[in-house]
C-alpha cells in the first residue's frame, strides 16, 4: 500500500508544481482574508483570542479550497477509473491525498504565520513558534485525514464545492478550538501555553480517531 | 480447460429509475472476440464498465475470467484492459510520466514503458505533456496504458477513433485479434466489427436484441439496430 500511495503521491505532486492549481490559491486566498481582516476591524495588531481566532478560521477556510480541489484531477481526467481497474488497496488513494493535503497545508502555513505575523500580529512571532509548530502539524494531520475523505465523499456530487464546506467545516470544530484555545497565550506574549499537553492531547486524539475512521470506510466511499 | 472470458447471465443494471441494460446473457471463450453493437444509449458503454468492475450490475450474473462480480472483482483486477472513451491520462504529465504513474499500479516493471512507447510508435513523443498530443497519439497512448500489464481480456470502446490507418494497423499487435487476448469491442462500424468478431451482440434500448455467433448475424438485421 505504502508504494501504490508513493505512486499516486508523487503524481499529485508533479501535477501541482506544473498547474499549480491549489497551493497558490490557497496561499493568496490567506493573505487577501489577513488583508481584510486588517482593515475590517480598524486595528494595527491583533494579540491573544482575537488573534489566535483570526489565524485558525483563515487557515481553515484556507484548507477548503485545498480539500476541494484535491480530486479535481481524478475528477477531470479519469484518474479514479484508472485507479479502480488496477489491483491495488484503494486505501492508497485515501493515504496519498491526506499526505499531499498535509503538504499543502504546511506550505501554506510557511507563507501565511509570516504575513500573519507582519500584517496582523502584535507580539513578536518568534517566542509562540515553539507552541505554534507542533500545534500546527497536528492540525495539518487531522485535517489531512478528514479532507482526504470529505473531499472523495464530494467528487461525484454535483454540488461538490458546496458540499465540501458544508461537511467539513463542522467537522474541524474540535479541531478549532483545541488549535485556537492552546496558541492563545502565545499570541498573547505569553512564553507558556495553559493546559498545553491536554490541549496536544485532544489534537493527538482527534487525529488518530479520525484517521482510523478514513481508514476503515474509505473504500466503500469508492464502491458504485 | 479454462473458465470462460466472460459469462453474463441475466445481467442488469439501472441508472436510478432508468434502466440502462436488462437481461443480458453472454458467453465469451478466451481468446474469443465479442463485438458489441447498437446506436447510442443501448447500453454498450455500460456493459463495458459493469465487465470492468467500475459500475455495479443490479441483477443477474456476472464472472470475468472466472470471478464473479462484485464480490470477487478484486480478483480480475489487473487482468482486465480497459480502453474507453475517456483515455485515462493526466495531461499535465508526459506519456511516459503516465505510463510509469500506471506501470506502478500494476506492479510491471519500469523497462515495459520504453517498449510500449515503442510498440504505439510514440518513442519519440514520450517526453511531452500529453495536453500537447494530437487526438490520435492521446488515443495510441491510452492503448499503450490498456495492454501495458499485458491484460487477459481487452475492454475496447470505439478503440480506432481517431486514428490513422497506419497506426490502426500498428496497434494490431495490441489490441487486434492477433493479440491473442479475449476482447470485447464496442463498435459502430457494423461490418468491420462483425467481421473481427467470433460473437456479436446486439443491444437497443438496454435490452438484449441477439446474442450468437458472428458469421450468423445477418448485416442487415444488425443494421436495423441503428434505425
Amino acid at each position: 500500500m505504502i508504494r501504490t500511495a508513493a505512486a499516486i503521491l508523487r503524481k499529485d505532486l508533479a501535477i501541482e508544481l506544473r498547474t499549480k492549481e491549489s497551493v497558490p490559491a490557497m496561499t493568496l486566498f490567506t493573505v487577501v482574508v489577513f488583508v481584510l481582516f486588517h482593515f475590517g476591524l480598524d486595528r494595527d495588531s491583533l494579540d491573544g483570542e482575537l488573534a489566535s481566532g483570526v489565524l485558525w478560521v483563515t487557515l481553515l477556510l484556507a484548507a477548503v479550497i485545498g480539500v476541494s480541489r484535491l480530486f479535481a484531477t481524478e475528477r477531470e481526467q479519469g484518474g479514479l477509473d484508472g485507479l479502480l481497474l488496477a489491483p491495488v488497496d484503494r486505501t492508497a488513494l485515501w493515504l496519498a491525498k491526506a499526505t499531499a493535503l498535509f503538504l499543502y497545508l504546511t506550505v501554506l502555513e510557511l507563507v501565511a504565520v509570516p504575513a500573519f505575523a507582519v500584517l496582523m500580529l502584535g507580539p513578536d512571532l518568534l517566542p509562540a513558534l515553539p507552541v505554534l509548530i507542533p500545534v500546527l502539524l497536528l492540525a495539518n494531520v487531522g485535517l489531512a485525514a478528514i479532507g482526504a475523505l470529505v473531499s472523495a465523499l464530494a467528487v461525484e456530487t454535483r454540488a461538490r464545492e458546496l458540499i465540501v464546506p458544508l461537511l467539513l467545516l463542522p467537522l474541524v470544530v474540535p479541531l478549532l478550538i483545541a488549535s485556537a484555545s492552546v496558541t492563545e497565550p502565545v499570541l498573547r506574549g505569553s512564553q507558556q501555553a495553559e493546559d498545553l499537553g491536554r490541549w496536544l492531547g485532544l489534537l493527538s486524539l482527534y487525529d488518530v480517531v479520525f484517521v482510523l475512521i478514513a481508514i476503515a470506510v474509505f473504500d466503500f466511499l469508492l464502491d458504485d | 480447460m479454462k473458465t470462460p472470458a466472460l459469462e453474463l447471465n441475466s445481467l442488469a443494471r439501472r441508472y436510478g429509475d432508468r434502466v440502462a441494460l436488462v437481461d443480458v446473457t453472454v458467453r465469451l471463450e478466451r481468446g474469443q472476440t465479442l463485438a458489441v453493437l447498437g446506436a447510442n444509449g443501448a447500453g454498450k458503454t455500460t456493459l463495458l464498465r459493469v465487465v470492468a468492475g467500475l459500475l455495479r450490475p443490479h441483477a443477474g450474473q456476472a464472472r470475468v475470467l472466472g470471478s464473479a462480480l462484485p464480490e470477487e472483482a478484486w480478483a480480475m483486477r489487473g487482468r482486465v484492459g480497459y480502453l474507453g472513451h475517456d483515455p485515462l491520462l493526466y495531461r499535465e504529465l508526459t506519456g511516459r510520466e503516465n505510463l510509469r504513474y500506471h506501470a506502478r499500479l500494476h506492479g510491471v516493471a519500469l523497462e515495459r514503458v520504453d517498449r510500449q512507447l515503442v510498440a504505439v510508435g510514440l518513442e519519440r513523443r514520450g517526453d511531452e505533456p500529453v495536453r500537447d498530443l494530437s487526438k490520435g497519439m492521446v488515443q495510441r497512448l491510452a492503448v499503450a496504458r490498456a495492454t501495458l500489464h499485458d491484460p487477459q481480456l481487452l475492454l475496447l470502446d470505439e478503440p480506432r477513433a481517431n486514428l490513422d490507418p497506419a497506426a490502426t494497423d500498428a496497434l494490431e499487435p495490441l489490441i487486434g485479434r492477433s493479440s491473442g487476448r479475449a476482447r470485447v469491442l464496442v463498435t459502430h462500424d457494423v461490418e468491420g466489427g462483425l467481421a473481427e468478431a467470433d460473437v456479436a451482440l446486439g443491444l437497443r434500448g438496454g435490452e438484449q436484441a441477439f446474442c450468437r455467433p458472428a458469421r450468423e448475424v445477418d448485416i442487415t438485421t444488425a443494421r436495423g439496430l441503428y434505425s
